[in-house]
Parts: structure tokens; sequence; C-alpha cells
């Protein structure tokens, strides 16, 4: 069996507008839509299109969280993934930890494929995908913006800082997903009743033999500074004027 | 004392800015000891543009075939072999950085932060989380040494007057059969980095078209500047990914940024909050960049955008 395992997390959807709760304890999460983050969406999408080209024959999903999470779950199984893994705790989770739960279930699943996506847009770590690679002392491609399989190998374009560049690593290897990969596609509403019957595990973290424990501990949130009013000028003579008083030409 | 590993980003030729960045990162835990750790191959000039580095006090040279191009697999445990005698390892909050220092902190068993945009003590942080609509302070408390990303927009660059001693290692780099560099970006010639450019114009989606996009780029060259894009003009094929400023691109922090043509939406205006000024020029004057702009300037970017190219041509001639 060919397999891919996708990573799934559920965080703050992507248009809610993020408020620091009063007392600095976190941001405001009580009545605010949740959805998968928006990279492991897009990693999901390249796991069924690999499927749909026979380069694998089940789509895995997993996230870490929660019961609740089982919603987010549900709609990547709508997306088209064959089977869901929900490793269930209410504790946060760090990227270690959850690199570290993610090989007990790479060793149980052997994928020849995990995808990722590059971060998740709450806490931005942009870790969870190398840290996996190290401990499963498997090849990264981080940042993909293209994927394709080369026979026991896989190819692929990487956005980084100067540009594109492309790697090719041996699978199996794990692969964390850039912006401009895919455009996920839209889940269709026979499919959502189809995923109900779909198989959604729910596992121990201890279970597991991983016991989740903070090393990095969250002190204070606030909301970022604001930026002083500017000016408005009406043209541009009065705009290189500004940029003349200000020693910026 | 600090004493912290500092892996050096560079395209074989020279350092890159980044670098010089990070080093005024890790002076700021106070009480410190650099050493800069340069990998790659044929490394004598870039060694000494470290070495120039004020604040570092040794540089360290794993000059080997098998560390160039960089690969994160390789490094890491080059990396991670040498971090036990170091309370700290960093690196830049690049592209590497962020594929390198994760890897190396999960082969040592700690976590990592990333992102540092301010040092509160040697193991407390601040650092963005939510795209930059949230700040966080963290503290590693359960882990023999801190491993961390710098956020370089952060920082001032570490000046060039120093003269740290430069070391030969002598370490081979580790074999690994299983990942292969096929093709490097080619850095753009002729034109400053945006990432480190002391002034960036950039294009939002009303540009229009790639061939308007040039717009843009003639005002950059009567500047000077690096050109910059949001990431609806990317997406819509104007310009090329590595030109995309915002969470999902590069963060900058220049001493002027002119943005042509944008709405403003967060995840781009994430990417230029340190920028020192900020100029919009848009039709829209309800558009939300000018929320964010230090200079907002109402109209047709093409009527305008000549007109100001032309003053300051005429400025400069005079």
């Amino acid at each position: 069996m060919k397999r891919i395992l996708v990573g799934i997390k559920r965080v703050v959807d992507y248009n809610v507008r993020i408020r620091v709760k009063p007392d600095n304890t976190g941001v405001v999460t009580d009545g605010v839509k949740l959805s998968i983050n928006p990279f492991d969406e897009i990693a999901l999408e390249e796991a069924l299109r690999l499927k749909e080209r026979g380069a694998a024959d089940e789509v895995v999903v997993v996230s870490i969280g929660p019961a609740d999470v089982q919603a987010q779950l549900r709609t990547a199984l709508a997306m088209g993934a064959d089977r869901a893994l929900l490793v269930a705790t209410d504790a946060p989770v760090e990227p270690l930890d959850a690199a570290k739960l993610l090989l007990k279930l790479v060793e149980r699943e052997q994928p020849f494929l995990v995808l990722l996506g590059k971060q998740a847009i709450d806490d931005d770590n942009n870790q969870t995908g190398q840290m996996l690679a190290a401990l499963w002392d498997r090849p990264q491609a981080t940042f993909a913006s293209k994927v394709e399989i080369a026979g026991d190998a896989l190819r692929v374009t990487r956005e980084v800082d100067a540009g594109l560049e492309t790697v090719e690593v041996d699978l199996p290897a794990v692969v964390t997903t850039d912006l401009r990969l895919n455009e996920p596609r839209y889940v269709k509403l026979p499919e959502i009743i189809k995923a109900k019957k779909k198989p959604l595990e729910t596992l121990d973290p201890a279970a597991l033999g991983v016991a989740p424990r903070e090393r990095v501990k969250a002190l204070r949130y606030e909301a970022p500074a604001v930026r002083s009013r500017g000016v408005r000028v009406k043209d541009v003579a009065e705009l290189v004027a500004q940029l003349e008083s200000r020693g910026l030409i | 004392m600090n004493k912290v590993l500092l892996i050096a980003e560079h395209d074989g030729r020279h350092l890159n800015p980044a670098t010089a960045k990070t080093v005024s990162c890790a002076a700021a835990l106070g009480d410190v000891e650099i050493t800069i750790a340069v990998f790659g191959r044929d490394l004598a000039a870039v060694g000494a543009e470290a070495a120039a580095l004020a604040g570092a006090t040794r540089v360290q040279l794993f000059d080997d075939a098998g560390f160039a191009p960089p690969l994160a697999a390789v490094l890491a445990p080059a990396i991670a072999a040498q971090a036990p005698q170091y309370t700290h390892v960093f690196a830049p909050s690049t592209t590497f950085g962020k594929d390198l220092l994760p890897r190396v902190a999960a082969l040592l068993d700690v976590p990592a932060v990333s992102d540092i945009m301010a040092v509160e003590s040697p193991r407390r942080f601040r650092r963005p989380i939510y795209a930059g609509n949230a700040i966080l302070t963290v503290e590693v408390a359960d882990a023999p040494m801190v491993v961390g990303t710098v956020r370089t927009a952060s920082f001032d660059a570490a000046p060039a007057t120093g003269s740290a001693a430069v070391e030969a290692m002598g370490v081979s780099a580790p074999a690994v059969a299983h990942s292969r560099v096929v093709s490097q970006a080619e850095a753009q010639q002729g034109r400053p980095d945006l990432q480190t450019a002391r002034r960036v114009v950039s294009g939002g989606r009303a540009l229009g078209s790639a061939e308007k996009f040039q717009l843009v780029q003639q005002l950059a060259d009567v500047l000077g500047a690096a050109v910059g894009a949001s990431r609806a003009a990317v997406d819509a094929g104007f310009a090329s990914s590595d030109l995309q400023v915002g969470q999902t691109g590069k963060i900058i922090a220049p001493e002027l940024y002119i943005a042509l043509g944008f709405s403003g939406a967060s995840q781009h205006l994430t990417g230029i909050k340190d920028a020192r000024t900020i100029v919009a020029i848009n039709k829209d004057g309800e558009a939300p960049i000018f929320e964010s702009a230090d200079i907002g300037l109402v109209g047709d970017i093409f009527e305008l955008v000549p007109q100001l190219q032309a003053a300051l041509q005429s400025r400069a001639s005079r």
C-alpha cells in the first residue's frame, strides 16, 4: 500500500481579525471560526492529486488536538482523504512533541511521503516538518511550490529567498508546502455526507509513548505596536518635499 | 557567560547581510562570546567578511565539498555535533535558517524559538505570532540550550569594524546520499537585494499586468531601490515569487518603502511593519494601506509615478 500521511492543524480561520485578550494570556478564540490551517489544506490537496495520478493508494490525515478537531478531520475526509487519525489532547503541543507523535504514526503507517504545511498560521513556528525529518532520519524538502515523483525519488521546487531551488530527495521523505503549490478544491455536499462514514480513529498520546511537555513557556501576549498616523500630501511636489525634509532622498 | 554558535548564511562569494543582523541579536544577550560558523567550500572570502563583523569572537570555517550547496540534512548533524559547547545556536530567520535550525534542534532534543524580534534575557524573547497580529514573550524553560532563528528586520547590522580570528576546522561533511540539490536559485543581478535594501519600491495588484509592472522597476532604478510585490501581484503573475513582501514572503525593514497600487492586506503590512518610512500611492483614498503609511498620496499611479520619476531625475541633475 503506497500511503501518504498528511498533517492537519486546526487554527483560527485566516479571515478572523486577531484580538489579544485584555489580560494578555492569549488571543480571543471563543466564538471564533476555526478551520484547517491553509498550508495543511494545500498539503492535503497535493496528496489527493498524487493519488489521483496513481502515485499513491491511500491518503491518511492526522491531527493532534482536542476531541472536537474531528470536525476539521471530517472536512479533510470530505475533501477526499481515505481515513483520519486524531491524537486527542487538550494540552498545547509544541512542535518537537508534535514531531515525536507524528514519528510514532509514521512508524505505524509506513507512508512513503509525509506532507505538512510549512507553518501553522497561529504560532507561525515553521518547525514541525523539519523536526520530524530529523527524528525520522529522512530527507526534508521545505517550502515546496512543485512536487514531482521521479522513480524512487521526489523532485521538489522550493521557494527560497533568492528565488526557486530544485532538490531531489529519496523516498520516504517529508515535504512542507508553500502557498503556490496548488489551489485546494472545494468540498461538495455529497462528499460531506460520504465523509461521515469514513474511518476516524482516536489515539491517546500516552499510548503512543509520548508525553508532551511545556519546554517553552508562553509568558505574555500583546497587540503589536501601532504606527503613528501619517500625513497626506496632495501632489508629487509635496511628496518630494516630504521625502527631502526627512532626508530620504 | 553566554556562548553563541551563529550559523552564517552566504552564497559562496559573499556573506548574506542577514548574518550581520543575527550578530546584533546575539550581542543583545549580553556577556557573550560569539562564534560564527561558516559551512561551504573555498571559504576564505566569506570567512574574512564574517571576521570583520564587530562583536564576533572567532570565525570557524567548515570547508568541505559536502557542505556546498548547503542542505539542512547535511549541515544539521555537523552543527548538532558542535552545539553542546554552546548556550545558544542562532541563525537568521531566512528560508536558509528556517529550513536548518528546527532540524538541528530536533537532533539535540531541544525546542526551537522562531523569529526572535527582541531579547529580554538570555532565555526570554519576543516573537511575532498570527502573522504579526500579536507579539508573544516566550521563555525557554525546560531545555539545556536555546536554539533560535532571528527575525533580521528587527535588528541593525553589526558594523564591519571587527577583526576576529579565523580557524579552519577540518571537519568533513556527514555522508548523506538521500538529498541532492539539482539547481540553485540565481540571485538577481544589478539590483539591490530586497531583504537588505535601504530603499524598496513595491507594486500591488493595481499594476494590472507584468508589462505595466515595469513602472515599479523604473521608479526603483531612479532611486537605486530593490523591487518588491504584493502576494496578489505575484499570484497574478506580474512579478516573480522571490519579490513577494509579506508574512508569507519576505519581511523587510528598509529606510524607505514606496507602495504603489496596494490595498494594504494585513499579511502584506506584516512584512513592512519595521520599515522606517512608508509611502503609499493609490487611487482609492479609503484603502487600508493609508492607515499604515507615513506619507500618503491619493491618485492614479500611472500618472503620478512618471511625474515622481521626472521630479527625482531633475533633482538628481540639479
